[in-house]
């Protein structure tokens, strides 16, 4: 893979000496090893590479990017020679566990399937603090971004972006009141993309305006230098507004203001992305009124980018349900485009979202966009008729709002008089905006007017800067900066002894220092699982009847967790949570050896050069066909699908009538199915198909194989048998048994 | 503020208005919003654009936070907590690392102001 540009700028202290490998797990103690150290490999924001046209195993794509070097692909991908392609956007997975050394594998797992932007979500309050939080303590809902934490993730992700083949932008938040400084500490520590926008601070955080846009500028400009993508804040108008879809009209207005604020302060429109959420979801004729905003939104913004983000507001805990909804905002995306699409857990209304839904919600935004590539030049937008008409009126209702914000005597006053955030369809009102004052909020009066002669010794800055005589870049002054020199930049290490990633990990490690494992979902050893039943009652009596099933189970801190009904009076479906109490020692676990498979190309011109034949059937008094009919039917992927032709006697067939017909048709292998019996009938008729066919002096040239939802191999060989197998066999394992026991012979 | 939805009467003159004229209109509001803040920030900074200036001069954040703090407190962050600390170095003639940690503990602030009252930039 490629290298940044900018690498050697750095110094060349961006040599990683750690390398991931795919069979061992990221070893986060070595990872914070010379922490204080480590420089970033890259600075900016990567687009992936498009690569229109190009060939993915059998199939020609349209609208994909280049191939991962290691990845999972989705399930089905088994069925088309395992190809993976890659969107041509990226993917956004947001990550909020609270702990950064939990964060950082899960990033590796969303790389693997695809992930190429992570956002870390901040911990809940840090955008009220007046400066920058050093170490690693834990957050509430996310982490708090320190430098520690930040380089501890960038490294990781420098990692992981080596392990998968493509650069990975690592994402997080310049907002609040020290929005400059994080914007430094940010790019500082190579993250690659921000959301920045005053106007979150003014309505959502209670942030003065006149700091906010003030702050605002300098840290655009920072992002700037560091060539960062933008996000922007209006996707949460749509997430706070009563009847999201009547904010259309503001949300571009949101989206203007931002995005003009930060091209004129210098940012390149391709780095400015707008952050846009589908407004509805069903049971709302959602695409009636997503569809027309998000074309309007596109036609005004094509100079600029779109991180498209699916729909937070309407959701539940039904994982189905936000999944599918997810999958028209994405098909959305589709239909109109996307330079980043963001993805939400499917559990986001359940839980602090869990490692796996992660990876679900990544893989239905690559699932929906890769099964959708090149739909538009199959269909096209009809923009004649009603479609036309709406987007039509949507801009002039923008246009009309942005018309009363100047009437009205600009921004700061329109924020003043409740503008923003009204639940009204513009120029409809309902006076239920938020209100904020020019003189209020958090950082109220902390803004300084720069006298005639202020000086401020660094590159990067925006505004007035008078600088002495003879110079003309700022930093000469110092010598240098730390956007020019990194080595100037100050790493802080722990300041509180007792919340920290080292005292964190030694509890939480040492179960797994013992070689012993627990289930996970969000913290190392964390013990959770979920369990899934249905219960043929009324809800109540279902909910609480589940949370005692689960305790008597073993289960600790039981919650539901969804509750789905089914009849009023039949059933109702309950999802619950709970803590398994112990840990199991994997080396004392009995795991059988996986089946030998050898590939179907090679079963086939097997099967073909030796016109392989085998004759099956159900012995004993046995009246089940289906597991059997599975291996041998080509539909099932049985061994018919690799040129093995076979007779298939039927069910309660006798032994002798097996051998004989084997004898015959000159097969080469006989198939029972047997199931297990407590008389142990099942191993009689084993060791009787072997007599008879030692009787018939035919031993040595068949091959017998015994099959059964719990016969193993074990068993079988015991009774006689060449080989035997159990549940969730495939066509593909009987095949290669059969075609390694000949091969053998 | 409570009105019904008057977008029918408010559109007359947007009406006539092509996609494209319609467009540029948009661009057009939006840069004259954005304008006073344009000006508002060149003109001003604060705490925290100070802090970042100090920080990109290679002072950790708990020393950026401590100077700045006190430069407020001296009442001369209108000249840019940098240019302070250069100012200290000059007069001290040390190197401004050096200056940065004797402002961070309180020291050389009266100096700073007493030559800056004097009106000597």
């Amino acid at each position: 893979m490629t290298v940044g540009p900018s690498f050697k700028q750095y110094g060349g202290r961006g040599i990683i000496e750690m390398k991931l490998k795919a069979n061992e797990k990221l070893d986060v103690e070595q990872l914070l090893e010379g922490l204080e150290n480590y420089r970033p490999k890259r600075r900016g924001w990567h687009w992936r590479k498009k690569t229109p046209n190009a060939k993915i195993g059998p199939f020609v794509f349209k609208q994909m990017s280049e191939n991962l070097e290691q990845s999972i692909p989705l399930p089905a991908a088994k069925y088309f020679d395992g190809i993976d392609p890659q969107p041509d956007c990226c993917i956004t997975t947001e990550i909020a566990s609270g702990r950064f050394e939990d964060d950082i594998r899960r990033m590796r797992m969303a790389a693997w399937h695809g992930a190429d932007h992570i956002m870390v979500i901040r911990t809940a309050g840090q955008s009220h603090f007046d400066g920058l939080i050093e170490g690693s303590p834990e957050g509430i809902g996310g982490v708090p971004i320190t430098r520690k934490q930040l380089r501890a993730s960038r490294k990781a992700l420098d990692l992981i972006e080596e392990e998968v083949g493509r650069e990975i932008n690592f994402h997080s938040y310049i907002s609040g009141v020290a929005g400059p400084e994080m914007a430094v500490l940010q790019g500082e520590e190579g993250v690659n993309g921000a959301h920045q926008d005053p106007q979150y601070n003014v309505l959502y955080r209670n942030i003065n305006m006149l700091r906010s846009f003030v702050d605002a500028a300098e840290a655009k400009t920072i992002m700037t230098a560091y060539d960062m993508a933008q996000i922007d804040g209006a996707h949460n108008a749509n997430a706070t507004a009563r009847q999201a879809w009547k904010v259309m009209p503001e949300l571009m207005v949101q989206h203007a203001i931002n995005s003009m604020f930060s091209a004129k302060i210098g940012m390149k429109k391709e780095n400015i992305c707008l952050s846009t959420v589908p407004p509805t979801a069903p049971p709302a004729p959602c695409m009636s009124l997503d569809l027309p905003y998000a074309v309007a939104l596109r036609d005004l913004f094509d100079e600029y980018k779109m991180r498209a983000q699916m729909n937070t507001k309407y959701m539940e805990s039904c994982t189905r349900e936000v999944t599918v909804t997810h999958t028209l905002n994405a098909l959305l995306s589709r239909m109109t485009s996307a330079d980043i699409q963001s993805t939400i857990t499917p559990d986001e209304g359940r839980n602090v979202p869990w490692h796996y839904n992660n990876i679900n919600g990544v893989n239905t935004a690559k699932q929906t966009l890769v099964g959708t590539d090149s739909l538009m030049d199959y269909i096209s937008l009809n923009r004649d008729g009603e479609l036309g008409e709406k987007i039509r009126e949507l801009k002039e209702r923008a246009i009309l709002y942005m018309e009363e914000i100047i009437a009205t005597g600009g921004y700061f006053t329109a924020v003043q008089n409740g503008f923003f955030v009204d639940s009204g369809f513009y120029p409809e009102r309902n006076g239920d905006g938020i209100i904020r004052n020019i003189a209020g909020g958090i950082g109220a009066n902390t803004i300084v007017e720069r006298d005639s002669d202020y000086l401020a010794p660094v590159c990067n800055h925006f505004g007035q800067n008078n600088l002495p005589n003879g110079i003309s870049h700022a930093c000469d002054l110092i010598g240098g900066c730390t956007f020019e020199k990194p080595e100037k930049i100050v790493f802080v290490d722990e300041i509180d002894e007792n919340d920290n990633v080292n005292i964190r990990m030694t509890e939480a490690s040492k179960e797994s220092k013992l070689g012993l494992l627990r289930p996970e979902v969000q913290w190392q050893n964390d013990g959770l699982v979920s369990m899934t039943m249905f219960l043929p009652t009324a809800e109540r009596i279902a909910e609480f009847g589940a949370m005692e099933i689960a305790q008597r189970l073993g289960l600790l801190d039981v919650e539901v967790i969804n509750k789905q009904v089914m009849h009023p009076a039949e059933g109702t479906l309950i999802e619950l949570k709970g803590k398994v109490p112990f840990a199991i020692d994997p080396s004392q676990l009995t795991i059988p050896p996986l089946p030998k498979i050898i590939s179907e190309n090679e079963i086939r011109a097997y099967a073909a050069e030796h016109q392989l034949k085998v004759v099956a059937g159900t012995v004993g008094q046995d009246e089940h066909s289906v597991g059997l009919l599975e291996i041998l039917d080509i539909k099932h992927g049985g061994i018919e699908g690799f040129g093995i032709k076979y007779s298939y006697l039927g069910t309660s067939v006798p032994v002798n009538k097996l051998i004989d017909a084997a004898i015959e048709e000159g097969a080469d292998a006989v198939l029972i199915s047997t199931i297990i019996s407590h008389s142990d009938v099942h191993r009689d008729n084993m060791r009787k198909i072997d007599q008879y066919a030692r009787e018939k002096g035919v031993r040595d040239k068949l091959i017998i194989v015994a099959g059964g939802t719990q016969v193993t191999n074990e068993i079988a060989i015991d009774s006689g048998m060449d080989a035997g197998f159990g549940r969730g066999t495939k066509g593909i394992h009987v095949a290669s048994c059969l075609v390694e026991k000949l091969r053998s012979k | 503020m409570q009105r019904n939805d008057d977008f029918t009467k408010r559109r007359t003159i947007l009406g006539a208005l092509t996609d494209e004229q319609l467009k540029n209109r948009f661009w057009e509001l939006a840069e004259t919003i954005v304008a006073p803040m344009i000006a508002v920030a060149k003109s001003h900074t604060s705490p925290s654009i100070e802090r970042s200036v100090l920080m990109r001069m290679g002072f950790s954040s708990a020393e950026s936070k401590e100077i700045v703090n006190r430069c407020l407190e001296h009442n001369l962050l209108g000249k840019g907590a940098g240019h302070c600390i250069l100012k200290l170095a000059e007069l001290r003639n040390c190197d401004y690392s050096a200056a940065g940690a004797l402002l961070a503990v309180g020291d050389g602030w009266t100096e700073l102001q007493a030559v800056w009252r004097k009106g000597n930039n």
